[in-house]
């Protein structure tokens, strides 16, 4: 079974909310990246996304842009990013899921692309620009392949649209939890319990909440409406803070543990 | 031709063939179905097409004159060379067709809010100038490296009321400030409208922005067959994302005997890897909503562009171009950073025009081309823009 869905159906089984992170790939290098999955696991997250660097990442708010850059920057390729998977394979089964731009899986041969990421023990796929109206063949190959393919729901998306997305997305359904891009708000969106409990009308499927989580409490808060919760910009900015620090690893821990708990206390 | 004679173009799905298509988070996605519908509406509606007539005649001077230039055609000896003058239209450019018809769109949707992309500025001034006339609230977005190559006009902007926001990331140019445009419309998609100045991005753009812009076209093919009494042999004009070309070509791409060729920027040369010819150097990837020629490195990243001129120098295509020059029914070259000033300086001397560095582009091609041609053949070159906004940047190449 895949691990993501595997997952999912371990927490319903344990009355248990999800933990989801979202990193971004060799930053600041990909021996880091391989650390921070490893420790992760450990703390009990319980999905990693895996940001693929993009020249032009036009979802993401400033600290995903900078923390592209700064993967770019460290000769990190779309094959690197697989074979930092594969090494993270050796030691941990945590679920993982590639967050990307579709040019990157497109340049490659989508495909190609597929099966080399199923080799290397990627479990989905979401990709930022890349709408179920253009994805038949995407879908397919990533059917075949046994990989979830994970689409998102806005807040402006109506409801035949939703309908739509739940019935071709696979693993869960990521709620963005408001309009904009990727990046931390002081405030999470109060219209969130309505969107999710509209999604579920529709479907059996998880779903993630994310976009703008960065503390427990709001993580907490947002646990209530969804199976799991995403927390991505508020991590990448220590690394940010901390990527030269020898002990990066540790002090990135100390930030998730508390938001793995408020999660997992709910 | 006969693909472009029975198939609507784009398809329901904003494709042309392989090209195009709807390529955005999903934020983005309903909003641009709702765009698509208004339009579609609104095309239909001859309320809707009664005022962009109007404006485009009293506001912005329309129909622009094609001017035969004749000491440009005596000088090149060869083929006779007429420029349709979209430098005289209001602002200096092309472009201002385009944000008439979306400032009335945005109206009709009751959106209060206004932001563009802008590379040489012509079109965020325009957008500047359309949503001044309505009393909308106007934010550009302008690469950094843009900003102070074409300071004229962001002061111009600034002056009809605009925010111009510079944009620091990247190479700092055109692509970057379309990112950070996509960035607000994502953020901000419920009160403001989008003006994007290209046939690019996502369905119903590309369609869109060429039937706002084919107004050039319907008006040059009237011209030439008043004064020539027959249609022309080749049309040229520069591209750049190509809505000033789309606009040219659009109309005449049923008329067999007609030619038609788009000028990207050579840059400092297609060998030397400094350029934005996209159908020289590029091949087929998906980037800022849509499917089209691209310059990208082997793992899909964007590369780097280089030209001379703020408004070509973009690293993907619009993905109509990409589907004319598959069906050959266009033909796409370049010209050089230095082809295109000496083209910018002869104009100017020999015809008492000042071109935008982009259309000299266009007018670089035809002093190659017109001298091979007989002289009762007739070229019509789109003069896009006026080159007031390049005058300062061209003086540090030519000496004057």
């Amino acid at each position: 079974m895949n691990r993501i869905v595997e997952r999912f159906t371990r927490l319903a089984r344990e009355g248990q909310k999800g933990f989801i992170v979202y990193i971004g790939s060799g930053d600041p290098n990909l021996e880091a990246t391989r650390q921070l999955a490893l420790a992760f696991d450990k703390l009990g997250v319980d999905v990693l996304e895996l940001g693929v660097p993009f020249s032009d990442p036009l979802a993401d708010g400033l600290v995903n842009q900078l923390a592209a850059q700064r993967g770019l920057e460290s000769g990190t390729t779309p094959p690197k990013v697989l074979e930092v998977v594969s090494a993270i394979r050796k030691e941990s089964q945590i679920p993982i899921v590639l967050y990307i731009y579709f040019n990157l899986i497109h340049r490659c041969g989508i495909e190609r692309f597929i099966r080399a990421a199923a080799q290397a023990g990627v479990d989905g796929m979401l990709v930022l620009d890349l709408p179920p109206e253009e994805s038949d063949s995407y879908e397919a190959l990533m059917r075949q392949a046994g990989l979830c393919n994970i689409y998102l729901v806005a807040p402006t998306t109506p409801d035949d649209r939703i309908e739509l997305i739940v019935q071709r997305g696979a693993g869960f359904i990521y709620y963005v939890s408001r309009e904009g891009v990727t990046g931390m708000q002081t405030k999470v969106a109060d219209t969130i319990a309505q969107m999710t409990a509209k999604i579920r009308a529709h479907t059996k499927l998880p779903i993630a909440v994310g976009f703008g989580i960065s503390t427990p409490e709001q993580a907490k808060t947002v646990a209530a409406s969804g199976e799991a919760v995403v927390v991505g910009s508020a991590i990448v900015n220590q690394i940010a803070q901390h990527g030269k620090a020898p002990d990066l690893i540790q002090r990135v821990s100390e930030f998730v543990k508390p938001l793995v708990q408020a999660v997992k206390q709910q | 031709m006969s693909s472009i004679a029975s198939d609507p173009m784009p398809d329901a799905r904003g494709h042309f063939g392989p090209y195009g298509g709807r390529y955005v988070p999903e934020t983005l996605m309903h909003p641009l179905q709702e765009l698509e519908t208004e339009y579609l509406r609104a095309q239909q509606d001859p309320e809707f097409q009664r005022e962009f007539e109007y404006y485009l005649k009293d506001f912005c001077g329309r129909p622009t004159p094609l001017y035969f230039a004749e000491r440009l055609t005596r000088e090149l000896g060869g083929a006779k060379v007429y420029l349709k003058r979209e430098d005289l239209l209001h602002t200096g450019a092309h472009k201002i067709n385009n944000c008439i018809g979306q400032i009335l769109l945005a109206r009709r949707m009751g959106k209060s809010r206004i932001i563009a992309e802008t590379g040489a500025g012509q079109h965020g001034v325009a957008t500047a100038t359309v949503a001044a006339m309505f009393g909308l609230k106007c934010v550009v977005y302008m690469g950094a490296v843009d900003c102070e190559r074409q300071a004229l006009n962001v002061l111009r902007m600034k002056m009809l009321g605009a925010e111009v926001v510079p944009v620091k990331a990247g190479q700092q140019t055109l692509k970057e400030a379309i990112n950070e445009a996509m960035r607000d419309w994502v953020t901000n998609v419920r009160t403001t409208h989008y003006i994007l100045g290209t046939v690019y991005g996502a369905h119903p753009y590309p369609l869109m922005v060429r039937n706002f812009q084919r107004v050039i076209g319907d008006e040059a093919r009237r011209q030439i067959l008043e004064k020539e009494g027959r249609l022309p042999d080749l049309l040229v004009a520069c591209v750049g994302g190509g809505s000033n070309a789309m606009g040219l070509f659009y109309p005449f791409l049923q008329d067999e005997s007609v030619n038609m060729v788009g000028v990207e920027a050579g840059g400092e040369g297609i060998a030397a890897g400094k350029h934005a010819a996209r159908f020289q150097g590029g091949s087929i990837g998906v980037l800022q909503g849509t499917r089209s020629f691209l310059l990208q490195d082997e793992f899909g990243q964007v590369q780097l562009t280089h030209s001379v001129s703020a408004g070509l120098d973009y690293a993907a295509v619009g993905p109509e171009h990409a589907w004319l020059r598959d069906l050959k029914r266009v033909e796409y070259t370049y010209a050089t950073d230095d082809q295109a000033l000496k083209a910018f300086q002869e104009l100017a001397r020999l015809e008492g025009i000042i071109p935008a560095l982009e259309s000299a582009h266009a007018v670089a091609e035809v002093m190659r081309r017109a001298p091979t041609l007989a002289k009762d053949r007739v070229i019509i070159i789109n003069l896009s823009g006026r080159g007031d906004k390049d005058v300062a940047q061209a003086a540090n190449f030519i000496k004057l």
